[in-house]
């Protein structure tokens, strides 16, 4: 009786503490566990979550250079995974990494929630030169910086030669030139001429804001203020036009980054496809461009709605973020600053096209700018198209419930384009949803 | 333990007076100690996260204002929010088409293997179950593929007559795309279960019936459906828990249709959503326990209407 007993004791112990064992596991703040090798064992070291394809190559140009502090780096998904996990840091007050691979247009919604660090009195003075304004304020809220930029997305239109040579189409320099042409390929039997994607609604909101919306208007200062304007004009015309063409079956309405939107750019259903410089990239990690589409591809500016003032916007593009959970804020500045900073893990990433850079110092190289992109059949896209795009890039407020907002702009897209609501009654339901969010969230909504 | 002790009993009467405080005191402790791993482990991971997140869930937090006490304000938000109840209302529909489907699918199935015998029942009985070995991940992912219009095999079979492939990720036919899959899932699981009941039966009531002149299509109506009533029941139930909390299929969908599956398109997606997208883990909690009451609600009235037939809970 006496042993059993002492056996079962011990067996209730060695369970309790099993479940003691599994609670005390830190998460994605532990330093232990980094993909890269780190052979300055005595430095300090930071942790990073980041989810660029070269990135490896990155963090380890920085660990070798720098004398101060190393880096850590984990993958822990790309996008949306990330953020959720990174969220879930924020709310547990743990588990987040000191230096974070966001987004631009996702800074405020975790600057709101104070989950990330003022960068700026952290040495921004010493860089400052090396980014232009735009990106400046696409990673600041009011005057705090909250990131350092790395990629951008400046917005064009890639398109297939082979179908424009067919229907013997120029490239459309006007969203309504863009439509006859559509119009042109459909009337003679052609494929579709673009795609509205429900899915990429951050695309869309760049689209408004070419025409002249300004979606929000926020500042740190008066962080319980917000102006929300997504059904003005602006915003309802480029609703309207887009679902205008899906209505005259002109574009598909398919998701993209799926493998059916992927297959259908690879045999040429699409004669155009609206997206950033660091599309090119992300098609040839897809397969695009390999097969019997090999230098089909070329790309021209975004058309405009007026020629004679034209304007540039971006979709995407990240900074590193500073976490506030980081107990080393000046050396995770410090990493911040300085990775994807070096030339070789610039040139790296802009030669494989893995980043259209925001750095001035590869913006400015001239060997990235007249470089022949394979992709574009040996076309200078970045002299052409893309830098001129980039540097007439202004910025755009964002705002701090992105996911929120994304969210309901991908489910009024999707009614939109299966007909139930026409463009403008889509802007104003999503004012409606948007509005009644940050009421809800505590905003005064101006 | 008090039944054992009670079987002790007989022992002198002095020496029962004697020990039988220890004896009772001792078993006790050694009933606890074995009831201790599971206590813990259910207190832990049951019990626990269940309290907090009821407690979560009488909470809101703002981004501006912070975080408040607001009793049932989250319950009264889920249940004038539409997107919970859209979702609601569509798991609702869809267990309304899905778990009959299913049934009679399983159903006919066990009924046919347990009528014939030949060298490919015990073939086929693995293979109708085989959709079940495969994770619902793996199978939504193949259904997705399968379901494409550029690469799957439905435009070729549909061409073939001349015909358009339907697009079973679309806002109109997603439903049955859904249907499609979850069936295939679970089926198999169902008609296992009815056939071992099925195995379970006497024989010789078979012959009786026989002898008194029933057909196979007899005896399967008068004797084995109603013979394994219990077990329908059971795999109803079963269904209608799983179907309420729809999730993954949906979910792995998503990838391929976002337009099409919103984020809030089942409740338990919408409480996942409000959790780790929006960081609203009072509301997501609010969604799952308004979702654990509609299951509830529908389990405890389903088990009302059939409490004649039942045999167990």
């Amino acid at each position: 009786m006496k042993t059993r007993r002492t056996l079962a004791t011990v067996a209730m112990l060695a369970a309790a503490s099993g479940l003691v064992a599994c609670s005390s596991d830190e998460g994605g703040s532990d330093a232990s566990n980094c993909t890269n090798t780190i052979t300055k064992q005595d430095l300090p070291v930071v942790t990073m979550w980041a989810w660029y394809p070269n990135m490896q190559l990155v963090v380890d140009n920085f660990n070798e250079a720098n004398n101060e502090v190393q880096v850590c780096w984990t993958n822990v998904g790309q996008g949306g995974d990330q953020y959720d996990k990174f969220q879930t840091a924020i709310s547990a007050g743990t588990g987040a990494p000191d230096v974070i691979m966001v987004e631009m247009d996702r800074i405020p919604t975790f600057q709101i929630q104070n989950a990330l660090v003022d960068i700026s009195g952290y040495g921004r003075d010493a860089v400052r030169a090396n980014y232009g304004d735009g990106a400046w304020k696409d990673v600041s809220v009011g005057d705090a910086v909250y990131g350092v930029p790395v990629d951008g997305g400046p917005l064009a239109m890639i398109y297939r030669k082979d179908i424009f040579d067919k229907y013997d189409i120029t490239p459309p320099t006007t969203w309504a030139e863009y439509e006859q042409a559509a119009q042109k390929v459909k009337d003679a039997g052609g494929p579709l001429f673009g795609d509205l994607g429900a899915n990429v609604p951050a695309l869309m909101m760049a689209l408004q804001i070419q025409k002249g919306a300004a979606p929000f208007t926020y500042d740190s200062a008066q962080p319980e203020s917000i102006g929300v304007r997504l059904n003005d004009q602006a915003s309802k015309d480029v609703l309207d036009y887009w679902a205008g063409l899906v209505r005259k079956g002109l574009i598909g309405t398919q998701d993209q980054f799926t493998p059916e939107y992927i297959s259908g750019v690879i045999n040429g259903n699409y004669a155009t496809y609206i997206s950033a410089a660091w599309a090119p990239g992300y098609l040839t990690g897809a397969g695009v461009g390999q097969g019997q589409d090999t230098g089909t591809f070329a790309v021209a500016p975004l058309p405009q709605w007026d020629p004679n003032n034209p304007v540039q916007v971006n979709w995407g593009g990240s900074a590193f973020s500073v976490t506030s959970q980081s107990k080393k804020p000046e050396l995770a500045a410090k990493a911040a600053y300085g990775l994807y900073a070096d030339q070789e893990s610039l040139t790296d990433g802009w030669t494989n096209q893995i980043i259209f850079p925001l750095n001035l110092t590869a913006l400015n190289n001239p060997e990235f700018v007249d470089l022949k992109v394979a992709f574009f059949d040996g076309q200078q896209a970045n002299k052409e198209v893309y830098v001129p795009a980039a540097n007439a890039y202004q910025g755009v407020v964002y705002s701090p419930f992105g996911q929120y907002y994304f969210d309901a702009m991908t489910k009024q897209i999707s009614e939109m384009s299966a007909g139930s609501v026409t463009g403008s009654q889509a802007a104003d339901r999503l004012q409606e949803d948007v509005t009644k969010h940050a009421t809800e969230q505590g905003f005064t909504v101006r | 333990m008090t039944s054992i002790t009670e079987k002790r009993a007989p022992r002198t009467h002095n020496e029962k007076r004697k020990t039988r405080g220890t004896i009772q005191r001792r078993e006790h402790l050694t009933g606890w100690l074995f009831v201790g791993p599971f206590g813990v482990v259910f207190l832990a991971f049951l019990i626990a996260p269940l309290a907090y997140a009821l407690y979560l869930s009488l909470f809101q937090k703002k981004l501006i204002g912070g975080t408040s006490f607001v009793l049932f304000d989250n319950y009264v938000k889920a249940f004038t929010d539409p997107s919970f109840l859209s979702g609601a209302w569509f798991v609702i529909r869809f267990a309304l088409v899905a778990i009959p489907v299913q049934i009679a699918i399983a159903l006919a199935m066990a009924l046919i293997l347990d009528a014939v015998t030949s060298l490919f029942t015990r073939f086929s009985r693995l293979m109708i179950f085989l959709p079940y070995a495969i994770p619902t991940v793996i199978g939504a992912v193949m259904w997705g593929f399968l379901y494409s219009r550029s690469f799957g095999p439905l435009t070729d079979v549909f061409g073939f007559f001349g015909a358009t492939a339907p697009d079973f990720l679309s806002k109109s036919l997603i439903f049955y795309g859904l249907l499609n899959i979850v069936t295939w899932q679970w089926a198999g699981y169902y008609m296992i279960i009815l056939y071992a009941a099925l195995q379970g039966i006497d024989p010789t009531l078979y012959e009786a019936a026989r002898m008194d002149g029933a057909g196979r299509w007899q005896i399967a109506r008068r004797i084995k459906i109603p013979l394994i009533a219990p077990a329908l029941i059971l795999i109803l139930v079963f269904s209608l828990i799983g179907t309420l909390q729809f999730f993954n299929e949906p979910q792995i969908l998503r990838y391929l249709a976002a337009g099409t599956i919103g984020s809030d398109f089942t409740p338990n997606m919408y409480a996942y959503q409000q959790a780790f997208g929006l960081a609203n883990f009072n509301y997501g909690s609010a969604i799952s326990f308004a979702l654990g009451g509609l299951v509830f609600i529908c389990v405890y009235a389903f088990l009302f209407f059939t409490r004649k037939r039942r045999s167990f809970l």
